[in-house]
């Protein structure tokens, strides 16, 4: 009988820098959201499969892993603004036999305009920590957890990247903790025209953390109503704990 | 760093308007090989600056690519095209040297095979 093999990244081979954020809880819900939704993704059959800030590579890693038996012409890229984390983030890729392309670069300012419409699949764990704003854009582990007012700074400046990079098909899956009013960042998506759902729901002992779920549908949105947003938020995530 | 990167990356200094192509200054180039993917070839070559790859390749010591792509009707059945194409934009690494944008003349380092295009605060 042949082993199965793994099909997320092996904590043990997931190479470490003290500069470099380590898998923590975040990442694992990410992960956990990503296999939730394996079905579908492999469904999906992407071209280009993306992440923006890939820290230590364990959610590109197990991405790959995860799509990797059923789906081989897969391009895989990943960045990140410190330049510790491509490294480890290599070395991680290459530990379980895999291969990304990355890239160092502030969210991914140097693709934007070559690589737009041409993502169909994003991953985002960003810095989402409510943080003084001078400590956004600080280098080393700051850049990974550093996240400005309502830890939303640098997500906000990652949606219209996100929305400009990924193709019509385009899905794109993003950590938030409640305390970044994720239900606002629904808001700002829908009026791009994306809808949403609720992945993962999980309380640590630190944080609230929400893994969402984005993809286009098709629906031009001219008024929106801050407040049906915010209701139909609290519905889905009241239903979602329900039902854990 | 694969040339398939390199026909992505734009030069995102403030103020910059010839931001594309980056310009390759190879000091090592290692050869990986790839499964050959007809289908994923296709789809690419419509999403590729060729003239980019063919300088790209030749900076890199590679010059097996013609100057001009074949047409897209052709190319599904020109097999040695497509062997080609899939070693220039995939097999081929970049693996120390730099990126240099051709209207500023800055340099980009590209270090273990990563290119480093963070700006510094004054080009932002």
């Amino acid at each position: 009988m042949s082993e199965t093999p793994p099909e997320i990244a092996d904590i043990m081979r997931v190479s470490s820098h003290r500069e470099v954020y380590e898998p923590c809880d975040d990442s694992f819900a990410l992960v956990d959201a990503l296999l939730t939704d394996q079905t579908n993704l492999i469904n999906h059959k992407p071209n280009i499969c993306m992440e923006i800030g890939c820290g230590s590579g364990y959610v590109i890693t197990s991405l790959i892993l995860l799509l990797k038996s059923k789906l081989s012409n897969i391009h895989y890229l990943a960045t990140d603004t410190n330049p510790l984390a491509a490294k480890v983030t290599t070395e991680t890729l290459e530990a379980h036999g895999l291969k990304a392309d990355v890239i160092c670069t502030d969210i991914a300012s140097c693709l934007e305009t070559r690589l737009a419409g041409l993502v169909d699949v994003m991953v985002v764990n960003p810095p989402y920590v409510p943080t003084p704003e001078y400590e956004v854009g600080m280098e080393g582990i700051a850049s990974s957890w550093a996240g400005g007012e309502n830890g939303r700074s640098v997500i906000d400046r990652m949606l219209p990247v996100v929305d400009r990079l990924l193709s019509e098909k385009g899905w794109f899956y993003l950590v938030t903790l409640s305390c970044n009013y994720p239900s606002e960042i629904c808001l700002m998506m829908r009026k791009r025209g994306f809808a949403w759902r609720i992945l993962v729901q999980r309380s640590t002992e630190e944080e609230n953390l929400i893994i969402l779920k984005f993809w286009r549908d098709g629906e031009e949105v001219e008024r929106l109503e801050e407040e049906t947003i915010s209701d139909e938020f609290s519905r889905s995530l009241s239903l979602f704990m329900r039902k854990q | 760093m694969r040339l398939i990167v390199h026909n992505m990356l734009t030069c995102n200094i403030k103020g910059v308007i010839n931001k594309f192509p980056l310009r390759i200054e190879a000091e090592k180039v290692i050869k990986k090989e790839v499964d050959f993917n007809p289908d994923f070839l296709r789809h690419m070559l419509a999403k590729i600056e060729w003239k980019a790859l063919v300088d790209g390749a030749r900076s890199m010591g590679y010059t097996e690519l013609p100057d001009h792509a074949p047409d897209t009707e052709r190319v599904e059945s020109d097999e040695s095209f497509l062997k080609k194409f899939h070693h220039a934009l995939l097999e081929l690494h970049l693996e120390e040297g730099s990126l240099v944008c051709q209207e500023t003349g800055r340099k980009f380092p590209v270090d273990k095979g990563v290119p480093n295009m963070v700006l510094r605060e004054d080009e932002v």
